[in-house]
């Protein structure tokens, strides 16, 4: 009886630390969320949203983060497009054709695995000394090109995923009815998984719009908006960075009203993801 | 789309031949003892020692790991075992919102939250004065970071155990913890240690966050509450300048590489490790 | 014939639905003690369900919703109880798919007897010896007593998984179509040690092998979309059968 006691306390106790810890979660969380919200909120103004930085912007002066807003949203687009264009036939390839493969595919995947965790800083530090070797400058497109090496591993493994649940049946079905595996990958395969494709894309959107190691020296920064691929351009992580660095009261808490501008944009992503992946649920059963 | 998928697998190979490459030529002019061991870094005089840089990674890896993972296996543990289907759904999201933050933005919230908490709350306790930019502060926002991602890979494993097993347990007599304890914690330990792994190589790798709350200076952190140097912070520091001082650029393309591979070698026994787990079952 | 025999668990008006399906319609059954009762029924009629709602293993899932009552020993088990270990400690589980515990062979045996409180080494032995021989597998692993439950073949971990449960002296075995996974000989060496052990214990066999019923079963209870068709003794469930869905059912009309 004391033994019986003895092991429903110790449950107890750690059935409160399981609670606790996800507790904490929460908490951080909402805490996050808080103070972003906090600080960012008065610091938020239109003239923020809408015009580029004006003389002594960086000491206080007059002007906004537009130029690293459309900066981001050009270099994220690019990127996102660029990578969509290298992983959807990998991803594809990767299902369809090497089905058979079972070996070679589980040997890719792992290889796409670990190349998921190379952090971006790597790929923006290898990118600048090519571009070195080059003698190019700083530029939107150098960025585009560095995010989308970076990104299109979670792309295609993402696409992997969903492209993995296509039923075998399926594929036997088209097979038979006389369709070449060309056909198959873009006809059976993308059309069936479309919901799931563009919950990849816009998760490595919000990981190309998001990170700042990889453009740091790959885009460069600027005050005007881009007009041409070759011109450098300002993103809102750097922009974020830079102005949080500064001794000036001012210019930081133009600092917070940005990251409330680029949590607001990720979590804008996150929402609409998680919406067509349950809308895609809902179909699934029925 | 053989055409891309080999590029998809020749990038990296590339990249790391050009690293290697690069940073070779820091091997020629410096004895490898004096590159890996020594705390000397003074660029302008040519010498380049990385001991600093690559302790500090440790520490603030190892330090962040062991906040978040006790925090995470708990969470992970009551979501897949515990929990009422309400609470994961509500959980599930915020996973996933945590895991989208981009980093600068935990940066932000390091500056604002962990770095005065540490400096006006935590370092008064042991008596110690310090602006706060520490390896306790790092460690902290780091933790935060890995959290989602290593819940994640956590609650997969362990939603891969089968049901059978705690059936099992549960019928001869066994309270529901005591199935964790003894029969779920054993069969997932290799899933759990590589979670870990891959929680290691994220927070090793991780950069502007830890730039931004870590301290940044070149010096063998000595505790909790010295500033630290990691490795991609040196690497995001000091590319502006590097070009004016010889082996400069060598000496950075030596940081990422040591970045590339170790976090290549940590990811690759991890998923190895899982990939196993997951056929046995 | 049944009058004569004890009851040893009583279900009366049990309603079991999981989410929007209703899984269990108005049960209502005895099982008999120290006799094989088998479950009868084609895949998919809640079998199963009603096997776990007798240990409360459908605890675990949180959208199962269960009335009515089941009585164990004459104590209904989801009212009352103090210690749901403690019930679920009577009734040792065998389920379709061996499931050794990621541990040595003999601490599976003896891990139910250490997690109670007994601990000394020379109590632990004689015990394992002891269930290891009541489920005839001592012979084949009593010279590896200290290697992984999941060396030994499927049909070995079956019976693990039996003297598993036998050593924390249970008074049911419930068995959840124990030989599904096992070869033809392993599944005679399971049947064989449940007719043995009918004599100490109450057991209650899922299955929907209609043959497997025919050699072990004393009492039927027939159940096909979650309702109970017919519940008598074996021999006459299969000579005189009195419902035509039974009848049906035994000419192998549907499976």
């Amino acid at each position: 009886m004391k033994n019986s006691k003895y092991r429903k306390n110790e449950e107890k106790i750690f059935i409160m630390l399981m609670q606790a810890s996800c507790g904490i979660i929460l908490l951080i969380m909402g805490l996050i969320l808080l103070t972003i919200l906090r600080k960012g909120i008065p610091a938020f103004s239109w003239e923020i949203l809408t015009s580029v930085p004006k003389g002594g912007f960086y000491f206080g002066g007059e002007g906004g983060i537009l130029n690293a807003i459309i900066g981001s949203i050009y270099l994220a687009m690019g990127a996102t497009f660029i990578a969509l264009i290298i992983s959807l036939p990998t991803a594809l390839f990767l299902n369809v054709h090497l089905r058979k493969y079972r070996k070679l595919q589980n040997a890719i995947r792992l290889f796409i695995d670990i190349l998921w965790g190379i952090p971006s800083v790597v790929y923006g530090s290898f990118a600048f000394t090519i571009m070195i070797y080059f003698g190019l400058r700083a530029s939107l497109i150098a960025g585009i090109l560095t995010v989308a090496v970076f990104i299109a591993p979670i792309m295609i493994r993402s696409m992997d995923e969903t492209l993995k649940t296509v039923p075998l049946i399926l594929y036997e079905a088209a097979t038979s009815l006389g369709s070449t595996k060309f056909e198959i990958s873009y006809k059976v395969f993308f059309k069936q998984c479309i919901p799931g494709m563009v919950t990849a894309i816009l998760l490595s959107f919000g990981r190309a719009i998001g990170d700042a190691a990889s453009v740091l020296f790959t885009t460069g920064f600027t005050d005007n908006i881009p007009k041409s691929l070759t011109q450098p351009a300002a993103t809102l992580p750097l922009s974020i960075f830079f102005q949080l660095t500064s001794p000036i009261p001012e210019v930081r808490e133009r600092a917070y009203a940005a990251a409330l501008i680029l949590t607001i944009i990720i979590l804008l992503i996150s929402i609409t993801g998680r919406g067509i992946s349950l809308r895609y649920m809902n179909n699934q059963i029925k | 789309m053989i055409v891309t998928l080999s590029l998809v697998i020749l990038t990296p190979i590339v990249m790391c031949i050009c690293l290697s490459v690069k940073s070779s030529l820091l091997f020629e002019s410096l004895p490898v003892g004096k590159i890996f061991f020594t705390s000397a870094w003074e660029p302008s005089k040519g010498n380049f020692g990385f001991l600093p840089f690559i302790l500090s990674s440790i520490f603030i890896t190892f330090l962040a790991v062991l906040i978040a993972g006790p925090v995470c296996l708990f969470s992970a543990l009551y979501l897949t075992q515990y929990a009422r289907v309400r609470l994961v759904r509500i959980m599930q999201p915020v996973i996933d919102i945590l895991a989208g933050i981009p980093s600068v933005v935990y940066g932000v919230w390091g500056i604002i939250v962990i770095v005065p908490f540490v400096s006006n709350v935590v370092a008064p306790l042991f008596h110690i004065q310090t602006t706060g930019y520490t390896l306790i502060a790092g460690g902290i926002v780091l933790a935060v970071m890995i959290t989602p991602f290593i819940l994640n890979i956590l609650i997969e494993i362990l939603r891969t155990i089968p049901s059978e097993l705690s059936e099992a347990t549960l019928s001869l007599g066994a309270t529901k913890w005591e199935v964790i304890k003894h029969v779920i914690v054993r069969k997932a330990k290799p899933g759990i240690v590589s979670a870990f792994g891959l929680g290691v190589s994220r927070a090793f790798g991780e950069t502007i966050a830890v730039l931004m709350v870590a301290g940044n200076v070149a010096k063998i952190p000595g505790g909790l509450f010295d500033p630290v140097y990691p490795l991609p912070a040196l690497i995001a520091n000091n590319y502006g300048e590097m070009m004016s001082i010889p082996l400069y650029d060598s000496a950075l393309m030596m940081a990422a590489l040591i970045l590339f591979v170790s976090i290549l070698v940590f990811n690759f026994f991890s998923r190895i490790s899982i990939y196993h787990l997951e056929r046995n079952l | 014939m049944l009058h004569m025999t004890k009851e040893k668990i009583h279900i009366e008006n049990l309603e079991v639905s999981i989410g929007k399906e209703h899984i269990l319609k108005n049960i209502n059954c005895t099982i008999p003690e120290k006799k094989i009762t088998v479950i009868l029924g084609p895949s998919g009629c809640g079998k199963t369900t009603l096997l776990k709602s007798m240990n409360r293993l459908t605890d675990l899932y949180s959208d199962v919703k269960i009335n009515g009552k089941i009585e164990l020993n004459g104590k209904n088990i989801y009212n009352g109880i103090s210690d749901i270990n403690d019930l679920r400690r009577k009734m040792g589980l065998l389920s379709q798919r061996p499931a050794p515990l990621p541990m040595n062979i003999f601490n599976n045996v003896a891990y139910g007897l250490k997690i109670s409180g007994r601990r000394k080494k020379r109590y632990l032995r004689l015990r394992v010896e002891h269930y290891l021989k009541q489920a005839n597998l001592w012979d084949e692993v009593k010279d590896r007593l200290y290697s992984p439950a999941n060396s030994l073949s499927i049909g070995q971990q079956q019976r693990l998984c039996l003297a598993r449960g036998l050593a924390v002296d249970p008074e049911l075995i419930l068995a959840d179509e124990p030989t599904s996974s096992l070869d033809p000989i392993s599944s005679q060496a399971i049947e064989n040690r449940l007719m043995e052990l009918k004599n100490h214990y109450t057991i209650i066999v899922v299955t929907h092998a209609l043959r497997q019923a025919r050699r072990i079963a004393d009492y039927i209870i027939f159940l096909y979309l979650g309702e109970i068709i017919e519940q008598c003794e074996a021999s006459e469930f299969f000579n005189n059968p009195k419902n035509e869905i039974t009848k049906a059912y035994l000419r192998g009309s549907f499976n």
